[in-house]
């Protein structure tokens, strides 16, 4: 991913996506994405005309794009991105994108070798839109390339792994605080404590666990979260280890255990962090594949 | 199509009719749609209530099932109540899938008047789904015109109004040439090209400028652009009126009134679920796919690419396959459905997975089971209360490989992740009875993903749970002894060979299955104190185990541990008795073959039983021949956890006749046995003088206890123990006198 042009992949930022897991796709190829595009058009077209779902007197012409991004992936061995956009043209004659999604696989390496040719390994999908498109392109995709779609959550260690990798970027100063959200089980009314820290003593702070740049061990991310949430023991006397991780947010990105992410910087370090993430969720989307 | 001209007369409804026409009540007790099962704990009026328009409800159709001659509605409170009655509930809960078929057969019969008719029809609002059966009949209706043309016309605004909530469509499609010939009547024929809009797939392209039309025919140029050849506006435009019927906002009405009540009716309405829960995401209910055809265009483009062998490169269409025969015709020309898993619920693709040796097939399939077993375990997925579902696609996803006969990789590396999460209680018997399917895998993988969390369970759980367990290991035991008896009958084909299981590799495996099953039992007999239930499962187990020589050709035996052995030779039942005599009666059958064909030597022999086997086996015997017929167990026992017992510590016991203890008389599985043949022998002696019963007597008994069904203790005792002569038997006699 290091020559990606960033212009290509800038939808991606600032846009919140939420992520599924895919099983591989039978019999996808990239050499009928035109195809893809017009037979996807149409079953949209026909499943927003059927039935008592019917909205009459709202004119829409639903186009759709299915595309590839070479340049999204995490390894020459990895499949390039697919990206799948529903466009309404209305009489103002100004497209408008109300959905999108895409396909990835940024796993790199050896996760793949045993694919069988007719198999295309995607295993990370992301979309952004209403659900009700994301269920009409899932159940194409479903039904033409029998593969199938589960949403996927983010576990609090992965989340602990996304807060430390993010706030080793360097960022500007002027950057927003990070913030991370725990939910405290076992109360009749929900609790959420956010704990905010600013950017720079959290740098600070990973600087000092961090043995090799450019690389990161679970002891580390376990050393600086334990570091985290000592500090906060010492001021509010609350520990925050016996509460659930649900979501981190920095300046960079930010990602929510039920699935969201979100990639706020960019473009190179957005798409880097994109990347990084990807990595982080491939095995989760392929153990679950 | 002459389309008043049916043939149907209103006397003899559609076949299937009475087929369909199920109880009513069981959709009261079972819904998952029942709105009243998430809320009757706390509105107990409401449920009383409930329960009033429920059987109201049900007198009211059967009074419109049963109806014979026209009625009219001004004169008969009868109607008047029912027809109020169909009316507010549909309205307020909306009807059962079952009331459709006879209120549809009533409204389009013309038994009635036109206003009956409608406020029929406008009743016709569903609670879930609307069985494809009670359209069919209609649509016959419909041909032979017995009702006005406005109630044609309503019919058709609800048909496309609630054309979602149709259980199947593959009947209507088949319809397809009925709706068009009703274009024809002027009035109609918007609301039919309606629903053909709704209807039209890629081969009905093959088939006037009206915006209807217009529609329809977009449609059609979409899927066939070579047969529409006149330009369409490009341009969307409105095309067909929302048909302004009453059903619309009934419906969503009661929707909104289950879904507050029941989660269970959302998974209905794929994509517009409430976003608050992770179950109720699109796509997320338990679902096995319906099968269908690939109906994608470049399929075709992809054909063009294949030789095409057989001469045709048109496909049979998984939809059209009904019949084995046609299976048998078509299966060289069979298309595979787009969604491998819809294999689950047809038996004859399953016939035709169990002859094609495409790995795709296998890999699709095992992909999306893998990952919606996953998904839906209830145990391995937080807040997933659907258990019902899961263990019903366990059961299917159990019977499949049954009639498979094979293990799914995806269902085993499944019940590898779940197994050690598992509480053994949550869907036990499927569970179980998946893990007697796991195919034959190494002994590290199967110990630390099977054996180790099983024991766990096993050791911890009642005694049912531990027969069940044994139970299922003795058929996980069965299937990987016949899977080696099919490949040994295929062993010529080299790709059979080449499956990484060799033989000794298959033996090591088994011989670890094996003694696995006799820790746990060794141990499980200990702490549940040799219940018979328990042993019984256990000698279960060992039938197979002492017979797999000669009945599964694999060269291995293995005896069972003392401490299965002892529990059973002692056993206070004559049941556990008997089948330990069968077992000990079969390790000899098989250990005389081996022997023999060891010596024989015409065959090479790979394997030989170690000499450790025939020991075991030889200590067992005289074990048991000590107990039961020499009376010598005591002294002659040799196994160091045997019976063996120093005479002077017998004798502080101040037992007498302890030497006689165990034999076939005094044995405590078989004095029960004695008793009653000392009262048909000596009526009158009423001392139970158990002594009596030697010489010929002893005989007689013998015959008594094979005749009372003992006849694993007869095929011991006349292969075990050496009768050659009447002076042999005396002599047996007078040890244990």
């Amino acid at each position: 991913g290091e020559n990606t042009d960033p212009q290509r992949i800038a939808f991606l930022l600032r846009k919140q996506w939420t992520l599924y897991s895919v099983t591989p796709l039978y019999r996808f190829s990239n050499a009928h994405l035109r195809n893809y595009s017009r037979l996807l058009s149409a079953f949209i077209a026909a499943e927003r005309q059927k039935g008592w779902a019917v909205e009459v007197g709202v004119e829409l012409d639903i186009k759709v794009a299915v595309s590839s991004l070479p340049d999204l992936k995490g390894s020459d061995q990895d499949h390039a991105a697919i990206l799948v956009e529903v466009r309404t043209s209305q009489k103002t004659s100004e497209e408008k994108l109300i959905w999108s999604g895409w396909f990835c696989s940024v796993c790199g390496d050896d996760f793949f070798e045993n694919m069988p040719e007719d198999f295309t390994c995607l295993p990370l999908f992301l979309t952004n839109g209403a659900e009700s498109y994301t269920a009409i392109v899932g159940s194409w995709f479903q039904k033409t390339f029998d593969c199938c779609f589960h949403r996927l959550a983010i576990s609090p260690l992965n989340l602990s792994w996304m807060a430390a990798m993010w706030t080793g970027c360097k960022v500007d100063k002027t950057a927003s605080a990070m913030e991370l959200i725990f939910s405290v089980p076992g109360l009749l009314q929900p609790l959420d404590i956010s704990y905010a820290i600013h950017p720079e003593d959290a740098k600070a702070l990973w600087d000092t666990v961090q043995k090799t740049p450019g690389e990161i061990t679970q002891e580390e991310v376990d050393i600086f979260m334990d570091c985290l949430y000592s500090h906060f023991h010492r001021h509010f006397k609350i520990r925050l280890s016996a509460a659930k991780l649900v979501k981190v947010s920095t300046a960079i990105a930010s990602a929510h255990c039920d699935g969201i992410i979100k990639v706020s910087l960019g473009p190179e370090i957005g798409v880097l962090a994109v990347v990084w993430t990807g990595r982080l969720l491939c095995p989760l989307a392929e153990t679950q594949a | 199509m002459q389309r008043r001209q049916s043939s149907k007369t209103p006397k003899q409804p559609l076949q299937g009719h009475h087929k369909n026409q199920t109880d009513l009540s069981a959709w009261r007790k079972g819904g998952r749609i029942d709105p009243e099962k998430s809320i009757q704990n706390h509105q107990t009026p409401d449920r009383q209530k409930n329960d009033r328009q429920q059987d109201s409800l049900e007198q009211a159709l059967c009074y419109f099932e049963k109806v014979q001659e026209r009625v009219s509605l001004k004169k008969n409170s009868v109607l008047q109540k029912h027809l109020a009655t169909v009316e507010s509930v549909a309205l307020q809960r909306g009807l059962p899938p079952e009331g459709f078929e006879v209120l549809l057969n009533v409204a389009l019969s013309g038994k009635f008047g036109d206003t009956v008719n409608t406020c029929l029809l406008k009743s016709l609002v569903p609670a879930s789904v609307i069985p494809e059966s009670s359209i069919i009949s209609s649509v016959s209706w419909l041909c032979v015109g017995k009702c006005s043309g406005n109630i044609q016309l309503l019919f058709l605004k609800w048909l496309i109004t609630v054309f979602d909530f149709i259980d199947h469509k593959e009947q209507i499609h088949a319809l397809y040439g009925f709706f068009f010939s009703f274009l024809q009547d002027e009035k109609m024929c918007p609301y039919v090209c309606h629903l053909l809009y709704l209807l039209t797939r890629k081969e009905n392209g093959e088939s006037g400028m009206q915006s209807h039309l217009q529609a329809l025919l977009s449609l059609y140029k979409l899927f066939c652009p070579e047969l529409v050849t006149i330009t369409l506006p490009g341009k969307m435009k409105t095309y067909f009126k929302n048909s302004e019927g009453p059903w619309k906002a009934a419906i969503s009405a009661i929707r909104r009134r289950s879904q507050g009540n029941s989660p269970l009716s959302q998974p209905l309405f794929l994509g517009t679920a409430q976003p608050q829960s992770r179950k109720r995401k699109w796509n997320t209910q338990l679902f096995i796919p319906a099968s269908s055809a690939n109906r994608n265009n470049l399929e075709q483009d992809r054909g063009k690419k294949h030789v095409d062998l057989y001469g045709t490169n048109k496909s049979f269409p998984v939809e059209q396959l009904q019949t084995f025969p046609q299976l048998l015709e078509n299966i060289h020309r069979l298309e595979l459905p787009s969604q491998m898993g819809s294999v689950l619920t047809n038996p004859l693709l399953l016939h035709y997975m169990n002859c094609i040796k495409d790995e795709s097939v296998y890999l699709r399939l095992n992909y999306w089971m893998g990952q919606t077993l996953q998904e839906e375990c209830t145990w391995c997925v937080a807040d997933n209360q659907y258990e019902d579902e899961f263990k019903d696609f366990l059961e299917t996803v159990y019977k499949t490989e049954c009639f498979l006969q094979e293990g799914f990789s995806s269902c085993e590396e499944f019940l590898y992740k779940s197994l050690p999460l598992w509480d053994g209680f949550c869907c036990r018997s499927q569970i179980l009875r998946l893990v007697s399917w796991i195919p034959l895998g190494s002994f590290s993988e199967m110990k630390s993903h099977l054996y180790d969390p099983l024991a766990q369970l096993f050791f911890t759980s009642s005694l049912y749970f531990k027969c069940s367990v044994l139970e299922s290991l003795k058929e996980l035991l069965q299937n990987w002894l016949n899977w080696h008896v099919i490949h040994l009958d295929s062993a010529s084909d080299p790709q059979v060979c080449s499956l990484n299981t060799t033989l000794s590799g298959l033996v090591n495996v088994v011989a670890e299955l094996i003694q696995f099953v006799g820790w746990i039992s060794t141990v499980a007999l200990r702490l549940e104190n040799n219940p018979t239930f328990l042993l019984y499962f256990i000698l279960d187990f060992y039938e197979t185990v002492c017979d797999m020589y000669l009945r599964y050709s694999l060269p291995l035996l293995i005896m069972p541990p003392a401490g299965v052995f002892y529990p059973a030779l002692l056993s206070m039942d004559s049941v556990s008795l008997n089948q330990l005599c069968y077992i000990m009666y079969r390790y000899r059958t098989n250990l005389v073959a081996a022997k023999e064909n060891e010596q024989s030597k015409k065959k090479i022999l790979q394997f030989k039983f170690s000499s450790q086997t025939y020991q075991e086996y030889n200590q067992y015997i005289i074990a048991m021949v000590g107990c039961l017929w020499t009376s010598t167990a005591f002294q002659k026992d040799i196994h160091p956890q045997g019976l063996h017992m120093d005479e002077e510590l017998l004798k502080k016991t101040a037992m007498q006749e302890f030497k006689t203890s165990f034999n076939i008389v005094y044995h405590p599985a078989m004095m029960g046995y004695a008793v009653l043949f000392l009262q048909q022998a000596w009526p009158d002696d009423t001392t139970f003088n158990f002594s009596l019963i030697k010489g010929k007597k002893w005989n007689w008994y013998l015959e008594y206890l094979y005749a009372q069904g003992l006849k694993g203790l007869k095929l011991f005792i006349e292969s075990s123990i050496n009768r050659v002569s009447q002076a042999s038997c005396s002599k047996a006699e007078n040890t244990q006198a």
